[in-house]
C-alpha cells in the first residue's frame, strides 16, 4: 500500500492541516525549515540515521553524514555566516558542484535567517553576475575551482561583501575571502536558530522568462508544509527507503526535492557529485540499494538509447518506485522503463513558482503513458481558454492554471513586481504550459506558452542568449528558439546574421558557440547555429522570433502579415 | 599521429573547459565529465571541435559521455572515424 492510498478519496478529504499535524507544525518552536531538516529529527530519536550518503566524482570515495552531523555542520555554517555579520533576510549564494558542503550550508544559511540562492555550478560569470546583482547578494559560498568566475565580477558587485571559499583547506585566504573548512571548524553543538515565521522567505530560486533577465521565485518557510507531502504521496517516501533525487540544487527540484521534502520527512538520501553517466549511475543504484528514484525525462531517454543490455549487468532489485520531472514525460519512456526496470516512470509537473509538485502521477494509480496526471490533492487546477481565462471543454488545448493559496507557492520575483502581478488573472496563478485535460481528468502536456525554451528539463531565456550572440563581434543580428529534440525535448538553436567580413563556417559556428558557453553557460549554448542573410522582422524592425520557431517546429504559421506588425 | 592527436585534445580541452588559474593537469586519462571539466551540453561544442578539425562525422549516438570522458577515449573516437 503506497503512502497516498487512494487518490480519489485524499483528494476528496484533503486538507493542509493533515500535514500540519504530521510534522507537529503548530507546536513547533520555529517554522524555520532548517529545524525541521536537523533538529527535530534528532528530537525524533533519528540523530544516528543517515541523512546523506555522499559519492565523489571520480567515484572512488563515499561518506556518510547522519542527521546529528547535519545538524552540527549547519549549526557551523549558520555560526560562520552570524560572525560575518550576514543579517536575516540577506541573499546568500551557494554556487558549488555538488559536495556536501553545499547541503550542510543550505541548512546553516536557513538557520542564520539568511536566504538561500543556489545557483547551478555550469553558469558562467554573466549569468552569475545576472542574478547576483538582482538579488544584491551579500555573501558568496563557493568552491576552489569555481571561485575565478566570482572574482571576475565582483568589482561590479557592490552589495557583495563576503566570498567564502569552503575547499580550500588551511591554504591563506585572498584578500577580501575568506576560508571555512565545515570539518575542522570548531563545533558549534547549539546554534540559537533564526525564529522564522511561516511568511519569512527562505529560498530564492531564479528562472527564465522569454523577455528580460531572469527573475528570481522567493519562497517562505512555510513551504514545507507542502513539499513533506508531496514528497510523502508522489514520491512514497518511507522509512527504510534509500532516495536518489538525481537533480542539483541549482534548480527547484534539487532544493524542494533534494533537501527540504525528504530530509523533513527523514529520509536516507543518496547524492552523486557526478553528472550524468549511466554505467556509473546504475552501478550506484546496485551498490547503495537506492529504492525511490525522482529523475528526469532527458537522462531517462539517454539511459534508453544506451539500451536494456547495461541495464542487465546490474541488480536493479533495490528499485521500487521511480518518478520523473523537468519536461513531459513521453509514452515510450513509461512504456520502456516498465520493460526494463519492471517499473513504470511516474511523471510529475511544477515549475520554480510553485515551489512543489503540482500535477502527478500517484503510486497505486492508473498511470496514462505520456499523461502529467492528475492535480494533487489541496491543488485547484484548470486548463483556461487564452483569451477568456475560463476553463475549457475537455480536450480543448488551453493554458494551465492554479487557484493561489497553496503553502509552497512563490510571494513574489524579486525586485519585479509587475511581472508577478501579470502571472495572475481572474483569480488564478498561469503557469506558461498549454495542455489538455481528458474526460477522466488527466492532464496532457502541449508545451510552452511562451518562447522560454526547455532544454533537458532546465528554462533559458531566449532574451538572454540573443543578448550574448550580439556580443560576439561577427554576430550582427541573432534570434535564439527552441528546436524539437528527441532527446532533450528542445535544444537552444540560434539564427546569425554575420557582420561584413566574416565566413559562415564551423570555425565561425564554433567560436560562436564557445563564446556563449563562456559567458553564459552550457545550458544556454547553442547546441546549433544558422547563418542567415538577414532576419525576418516585423514592420517596426523586432526579428520574427516565432516564425523561426515555427519552421522549426513545423506549425503552421499562416499570414505572416499579423506578425509583421507586432 | 597518436601523441599529436592526443596532444591537440587535450590542448583543445584545456584552453576551453579548464578555469582560468585552476591548477589542474589534464593526463590522457583524466576524467573529464566525472571530473567536472566538461558537461553533457558542452560534449556538443567539444564534438563540433573534432568534426572541424578532422573533417569527419561523429553519429550522435556515438557522443556518449563515456566516449567524451578522457583524452584517451576521445582521441580512439576520432580515430575510429579517421581511419574509417
Amino acid at each position: 500500500m503506497s503512502n497516498i492510498g487512494s487518490y480519489d478519496k485524499r483528494r476528496k478529504d484533503f486538507d493542509w492541516s493533515q500535514a500540519r499535524e504530521e510534522l507537529a507544525y503548530d507546536d513547533a518552536p520555529t517554522k524555520n525549515i532548517a529545524y525541521f531538516l536537523a533538529e527535530r529529527n534528532c528530537e525524533r530519536g533519528l540523530g544516528d540515521k543517515v541523512a546523506l550518503i555522499w559519492e565523489n566524482a571520480a567515484g572512488d570515495a563515499t561518506r556518510q553524514f547522519t542527521f546529528d552531523q547535519l545538524r552540527l555542520y549547519g549549526n557551523a555554517y549558520a555560526q560562520l555566516l552570524r560572525d560575518l555579520g550576514v543579517a536575516p533576510g540577506e541573499r546568500v549564494c551557494i554556487f558549488m558542484d555538488k559536495i556536501p558542503d553545499l547541503y550542510f550550508s543550505f541548512v546553516g544559511i536557513l538557520k542564520a535567517g539568511a536566504i538561500a540562492q543556489p545557483l547551478f555550478s555550469a553558469f558562467r560569470e554573466d549569468s552569475l553576475f545576472t542574478r547576483l546583482e538582482n538579488a544584491q547578494t551579500t555573501a558568496v559560498l563557493t568552491m576552489k575551482r569555481l571561485a575565478g568566475r566570482v572574482r571576475h565580477i565582483r568589482d561590479k558587485l557592490p552589495a557583495l561583501k563576503h566570498v567564502i571559499v569552503v575547499d580550500a583547506g588551511g591554504a591563506e585566504a585572498r584578500e577580501g575571502e575568506t576560508h571555512f573548512d565545515v570539518y575542522a571548524a570548531e563545533p558549534v553543538e547549539a546554534f540559537d536558530i533564526y525564529p522564522a515565521g511561516e511568511e519569512t522567505p527562505s529560498v530564492l530560486h531564479y528562472t527564465s522568462g522569454t523577455t528580460g533577465a531572469p527573475k528570481g521565485a522567493l519562497h517562505v518557510h512555510g513551504s514545507l508544509v507542502a513539499q513533506y507531502i508531496t514528497a510523502k504521496w508522489v514520491l512514497d517516501l518511507r522509512d527504510d527507503d534509500v532516495y536518489w533525487c538525481t537533480a542539483d540544487p541549482g534548480w527547484v527540484t534539487g532544493t524542494s526535492y533534494g533537501i527540504i521534502g525528504p530530509w523533513a520527512l527523514g529520509t536516507t538520501q543518496l547524492v552523486l557529485e557526478l553528472g550524468f553517466m549511466p554505467e556509473r549511475w546504475y552501478a550506484a543504484i546496485e551498490k547503495y540499494r537506492v529504492t525511490v528514484w525522482y529523475s528526469a525525462p532527458t537522462a531517462i531517454r539517454l539511459l534508453m538509447r544506451e539500451g536494456a543490455e547495461i541495464v542487465r549487468r546490474h541488480d536493479l532489485g533495490s528499485l521500487r518506485h521511480l518518478v520523473s520531472v523537468g519536461e513531459p514525460l513521453n509514452p515510450e519512456a513509461v512504456i520502456w522503463s516498465e520493460d526494463v526496470y519492471g517499473l513504470p516512470f511516474h511523471d510529475s509537473f511544477w515549475q520554480t513558482e510553485t515551489g512543489c509538485i503540482v500535477i502527478s502521477n500517484y503510486p497505486g494509480m492508473r498511470i496514462k503513458a505520456g499523461s502529467m496526471g492528475k492535480p494533487f490533492p489541496g491543488i485547484e487546477a484548470a486548463v483556461l481558454d487564452a483569451k477568456t481565462f475560463r476553463p475549457v471543454k475537455a480536450g480543448t488545448v488551453g493554458l494551465i492554471a492554479l487557484r493561489p493559496g497553496w503553502p509552497a507557492m512563490f510571494r513574489q520575483y524579486w525586485r519585479n513586481e509587475e511581472t508577478y502581478h501579470n502571472k495572475f488573472v481572474n483569480g488564478w496563478y498561469i503557469c506558461g504550459d498549454r495542455a489538455t485535460v481528458d474526460e477522466d481528468g488527466y492532464y496532457w502536456f502541449v508545451g510552452r506558452d511562451d518562447d522560454v525554451i526547455n532544454t533537458g528539463g532546465h528554462l533559458v531565456g531566449p532574451f538572454e542568449i540573443e543578448s550574448a550572440l550580439l556580443e560576439h563581434p561577427a554576430v550582427a543580428e541573432s534570434a535564439a528558439v527552441g528546436k524539437p529534440d528527441p532527446v532533450n525535448l528542445e535544444v537552444v538553436k540560434a539564427f546569425v546574421a554575420l557582420k561584413p567580413g566574416y565566413e559562415a563556417n564551423d570555425k565561425t559556428r564554433l567560436d560562436i558557440i564557445n563564446f556563449v558557453r563562456k559567458k553564459l553557460s552550457p545550458i544556454a549554448m547553442p547546441q546549433e547555429i544558422e547563418f542567415m542573410a538577414s532576419m525576418p522582422k516585423t514592420r517596426s524592425g523586432k526579428i520574427m522570433r516565432r516564425l523561426l520557431k515555427a519552421r522549426e517546429t513545423g506549425e503552421e504559421i499562416g499570414d505572416t502579415s499579423t506578425l509583421e506588425d507586432d | 599521429m597518436a601523441d599529436e592527436l592526443k596532444d591537440k585534445i587535450r590542448a583543445y580541452v584545456v584552453d576551453e573547459y579548464v578555469e582560468e588559474g585552476e591548477d589542474v593537469e589534464v593526463k590522457d586519462d583524466t576524467p573529464l565529465i566525472s571530473g567536472g571539466f566538461v558537461d553533457s551540453f558542452s560534449m556538443v561544442s567539444l564534438k563540433l571541435f573534432l568534426e572541424t578539425e578532422y573533417g569527419i562525422k561523429i553519429p550522435d549516438e556515438k557522443a556518449t559521455a563515456e566516449a567524451f570522458d578522457t583524452v584517451n577515449a576521445i582521441a580512439a573516437l576520432v580515430r575510429q572515424y579517421t581511419e574509417a
